[in-house]
């Protein structure tokens, strides 16, 4: 397994990890719609879990591997949480567009 | 006495209260309220024994008499809020909800005792979500009220984004170093560009639950957006604890590349303390006022920490220890004052002194000690943090510093204006508050003073403290 890994160069996973971790914070910035930013949340997480595993493989060290595990359950449980706040605010708005939430303002 | 003694506290008792939540009936919630308060203030009291120190699952937990001094401040603080809540959670739409805000403030309570004894990253990050998920649920706690399920989802985008820039310095700093425990990252620290980045990012995080200003502008929709009790909570014990872990961190983790963090802390210290205090001067809600005057107060914590010495470590804490009593003290008459009237903006506070004489010195004392008017304490909490940074030289910063407490002092004074010289021709009548929220105010005004006269506390927090090393 590492030695496959090996064969790609680890800057090759830190250029890519980057460059799907700046699309994650892009959509985060950019989208409207709510599930979507989610799902730019995730993308962000999933992006720094492959890094940690990259370098995990690459210094032969397990601890980024049971990190990454750790990090897919908060991240589920940061989804949950999300998700039930936005079934919350749809019942009221019927949207889950972001731009309904300006009561709160300067 | 066990090593992890705070976090086993505090899970018995979460799971106590779980079970009496299932087996009360429907309409008799209200009765876990003594109980959950009584169970608390025991916690909080065992929580001064002596411990032992150490380091438990091969140096992921750490235990000194500096992390078990910050779980003992939070706990009072945690304290204060839970008496200061009974007055809200006994209303008639959060009757059915009441066991649940006592069971997530405890988890979050939880995770940021875990974070404060972290040693190394994977604790630390578990710990701060723990202590930040719960937190959103509460944010969005009258889900009813648009404005509270706004903040709810406000908190929780931001905290997971920023989260999500923390992990990706973490990550690269475990890349970089080959290990996530702090003692190996610390040896292995080379200071390289990665390693700077990795900082970055790392602090940018922090920053986020801290308010650090560019990254403040999420706080005060979500504390004006929240429950009052809340924002209380979520305003002093979030961001006492984020503070702490941060300097831990700052001083152990990367003490050796104090000479950037330094640069750092200096620039966001002055723009956090400047835009906080100029954005507090045209504020009208008494909530989104506290919440810039928290952003303030954050920058001149900040002030603190780029001392790194053992004198800057004390005075962030003592600091802390401070801001804790006087804003739940200011927040506590803000709460009582929603709950009964439901006003929540300054100018419904004209001629407030005539009808509700003790409620305005209460704030008073509060606004005053946040100023850092002497002899109250927040005065000398003020003093010891610009003796910190003027110790090692930061005179420029110290003299800004000083300029921004003079703006402070003027919108502090506004809202006592507003209570003491101002008349109204429908002031807010007289009203009895109940004896949950009069011992709370009661616990805040006497911290507010013993702690600005006696200098005990002050020098027992010095013993403890290491600086950097």
């Amino acid at each position: 397994m590492v030695q496959n890994l090996n064969y790609i160069p680890i800057h090759d996973y830190l250029i890519f990890c980057s460059a799907l971790f700046c699309i994650g914070v892009t959509g985060v910035l950019i989208k409207r719609n709510a599930l979507v930013i989610l799902m730019s949340i995730e993308l962000m997480v999933n992006s720094i879990n492959l890094l940690l595993a990259a370098f995990s493989a690459y210094t032969n060290d397990p601890a980024g591997q049971i990190f990454v595990f750790f990090i897919m359950v908060v991240a589920a449980a940061e989804v949950a949480v999300g998700l039930a706040i936005i079934v919350v605010i749809f019942r009221t708005t019927h949207s889950i567009d972001i731009d309904v939430l300006n009561k709160l303002k300067w | 006495m066990l090593v992890m003694r705070h976090e086993l506290l505090l899970v018995i008792i979460t799971v106590i209260l779980l079970l009496v939540e299932i087996f009360l009936p429907k309409d008799q919630k209200h009765k876990i309220i003594l109980p959950a308060i009584l169970l608390f203030t025991i916690v909080t009291i065992l929580g001064f024994l002596p411990g032992i120190t150490g380091e438990l699952f091969g140096g992921m937990y750490v235990s000194t008499a500096l992390t078990m001094t910050m779980k003992n401040i939070l706990n009072i603080g945690t304290l204060i809020v839970f008496i200061q809540s009974v007055s809200w959670l006994k209303k008639e739409e959060n009757k059915e909800k009441i066991s649940e805000f006592y069971l997530l403030l405890l988890s979050t309570l939880i995770g940021m005792d875990y974070m404060i004894s972290s040693g190394d990253f994977m604790m630390f990050y578990l710990g701060l979500e723990l202590a930040t998920i719960p937190i959103a649920t509460l944010a969005a706690f009258e889900r009813y009220r648009e404005k509270s399920a706004e903040a709810g989802v406000k908190l929780i985008f931001t905290s997971a984004l920023s989260s999500g820039i923390l992990l990706y310095g973490i990550s690269m700093i475990y890349g970089t170093t080959g290990s996530v425990y702090f003692t190996d990252v610390k040896a292995a620290f080379e200071a390289t560009p990665l390693q700077i980045l990795a900082f970055i990012f790392f602090f940018a995080g922090m920053a986020f639950k801290i308010a650090i200003v560019p990254f403040h502008l999420w706080i005060a929709d979500v504390y004006e957006g929240a429950p009052i009790n809340v924002t209380s909570y979520l305003s002093v014990i979030s961001k006492g604890a984020a503070v702490f872990i941060l300097m831990i961190i700052l001083y152990t983790v990367f003490a050796k590349i104090a000479i950037i963090w330094r640069d750092v802390l200096y620039v966001t210290s002055i723009i956090t303390m400047t835009v906080g205090n100029l954005f507090a001067i045209r504020q009208r809600n008494i909530k989104r006022f506290l919440a810039f005057s928290s952003i303030a107060q954050a920058g001149f914590i900040l002030l603190g920490l780029i001392g790194q010495s053992q004198l800057g470590m004390t005075t962030v804490i003592y600091f802390v220890l401070i801001y804790i009593f006087s804003n739940l003290a200011a927040f506590g008459v803000a709460g009582i004052i929603a709950n009964v009237t439901g006003k929540e903006t300054i100018d419904d506070y004209d001629g407030f002194y005539r009808t509700n004489p003790l409620l305005s010195l209460t704030m008073m004392l509060a606004l005053f000690s946040l100023a850092g008017i002497p002899p109250v304490a927040g005065f000398f909490g003020k003093f010891f943090l610009f003796a910190a940074a003027a110790q090692k030289g930061f005179y420029i910063l110290v003299f800004i510093a000083v300029l921004n407490t003079i703006i402070s002092l003027y919108y502090y004074l506004l809202v006592i204006k507003a209570m003491f010289l101002n008349t109204s021709d429908q002031p807010i009548g007289y009203f009895r508050s109940d004896n949950y929220t009069r011992i709370g105010l009661l616990l805040c005004v006497a911290g507010i003073l013993v702690i600005g006269f006696a200098s005990p506390v002050y020098e027992f927090i010095l013993n403890l403290s290491y600086g950097l090393y």
